[in-house]
């Protein structure tokens, strides 16, 4: 009977390793196919290359945790992986590809708030900022995790991502400290976007049991963000924010606003068109 | 080439030196810091293990798949090449030699104060020396160039926009 417990407990961590590391690979490649939409419409040719390569190490990232819940799924019986893993087409093989082009909107767990579209540029620069806040300290913590890949994983974009910060912070202290009409536009960002972070401090269940297990970290890892975003906002004279009991939710579960459908329609196209083409 | 008995673990490393990064071909895989381990597991099988720049890196693809090839030439039936992500690569595995082959090449090797990446905004940095005319009058142009592991700098005395290989 005792024995049966300990099985019983050690395929729900599996299971919820597969779903964070899904959950995860679902934001970075969602936020990185956000930032490649200013492929050549940047307000300048040096920020274009910012977004772009922002872009490109979001998709890298994006793919090491594929190939790591790739890796978890072969692992498994055909049928108990598919069981986890909602294919909109089933593929022979699961791997980082199949991953992202063959799973249709309910299946991508990525945060409300990093569909959401690109809006103008205040908007982009609000949603990177946000975005690199929160994997900052995620990841400081993630790097400590149990799980050595996924750890690895962490410990390595995290390096990159505390550059993005870098970039970010200093374009929300320009908007928002600079003329009139920048800082009208960063303060309806702010109105467009405050209503899905609350989002990101609301652990799925696959979380508690993969990385939210003491509710301490959980809540550190809440207020490490928001005093950035307050220290960060106090500098670019913009008002202070506080994350309020109502949110928008439900992306962690596939549960997603109809900007995610678009974003899959036009990323996904050839290879529902063309399925297996290579380049 | 590298023929059946000098299969050592040095004559393997001096080999690998004539891969060179696509982005950068001034500068080698191994003084680039990127192959971390080199195992000869015996005559046929060779281990290499290898560690991206930059998770994106788009290089990575090409070069493991260079890698192979040149061992495969070199008498391996088999290769295996495994990526590592920790510990995380940084400038600080660059060697001295590839510095002084980038800054020949017209790009500002990485600054040995600055491998570690510091997240706070319009933080007060380094002077990074401009290649062409070894002026440190220069300025931050963009946080981003051509590729990932670069900074775009432009020098105040000559003119001259130059790639700074940024704090990682
Ligand atoms: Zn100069």
């Amino acid at each position: 009977m005792e024995s049966d417990t300990i099985v019983m407990n050690e395929t729900a961590i599996t299971d919820a390793l597969i779903d964070c590391t899904l959950q995860l690979a679902d934001d970075s490649l969602i936020m990185g196919h956000r930032c490649s939409e200013w492929c050549g419409h940047g307000p300048v040719l040096e920020q274009d290359i910012a977004l772009t390569n922002i872009a490109l190490d979001y998709v890298g990232q994006s793919r090491n945790l594929y190939q790591y819940a790739a890796l978890l799924l072969e692992q498994l019986p055909k049928e108990k992986a598919l069981s986890l893993v909602d294919f909109d087409i089933i593929p022979e093989h699961i791997t980082e590809d199949s991953l992202a082009y063959l799973r249709d909107v309910g299946a991508f767990k990525n945060h409300l708030l990093f569909e959401q579209p690109n809006g103008d540029w205040a908007q982009t620069i609000l949603k990177i900022f946000f975005f690199s806040v929160y994997r900052f300290y995620l990841f400081q913590q993630l790097q400590n995790n149990a799980d050595e890949r996924l750890a690895a994983i962490a410990e390595k974009s995290v390096k990159e991502v505390t550059y993005h910060l870098k970039w970010s912070s200093e374009w929300v202290i320009r908007l928002g400290d600079g003329t009139d009409e920048s800082k009208f536009r960063m303060l309806q960002a702010i109105d467009a976007l405050w209503p899905f972070v609350g989002e990101l401090f609301e652990p799925a269940g696959y979380e508690t049991l993969c990385y939210y297990s003491d509710m301490l970290t959980f809540e550190r890892l809440r207020s490490d963000w928001l005093n950035k975003i307050n220290q960060i906002f106090e500098t670019a004279t913009l008002p202070p924010q506080s994350i309020g009991r109502w949110h928008q939710t439900g992306g962690k579960n596939g549960y997603h606003s109809e900007h995610l459908g678009y974003i899959l329609a036009e990323m996904q196209f050839l290879q529902r068109t063309f399925p297996n083409a290579i380049w | 080439m590298v023929n059946r008995s000098n299969h050592t673990e040095e004559a393997i490393w001096q080999l690998l030196e004539t891969v060179k990064d696509p982005e950068v071909p001034v500068l080698s895989v191994v003084d680039l810091g990127i192959v971390r381990k080199v195992i000869i597991e015996d005559e046929n099988t060779i281990s290499i293990a290898v560690t991206p720049t930059y998770s994106g890196c788009p290089a990575m693809d090409v070069i493991r798949m260079q890698l192979r090839i040149l061992l495969l030439e070199n008498g391996f039936k088999q290769v295996n090449i495994q990526q590592v992500l920790s510990p995380a690569w940084t400038t600080d595995w660059m060697s001295e030699k590839g510095k002084e082959q980038l800054k020949a090449y017209g790009i500002a090797p990485p600054l040995p104060k600055q491998t570690v990446c510091h997240p706070d905004a319009f933080q007060e940095e380094e002077a990074i020396q401009c290649p062409h005319c070894l002026s440190y009058h220069t300025r931050l142009v963009s946080r981003f160039g051509s590729t990932a592991c670069k900074a775009l700098y432009q020098c105040l005395d000559c003119k001259e926009p130059f790639d700074y290989f940024k704090c990682h």
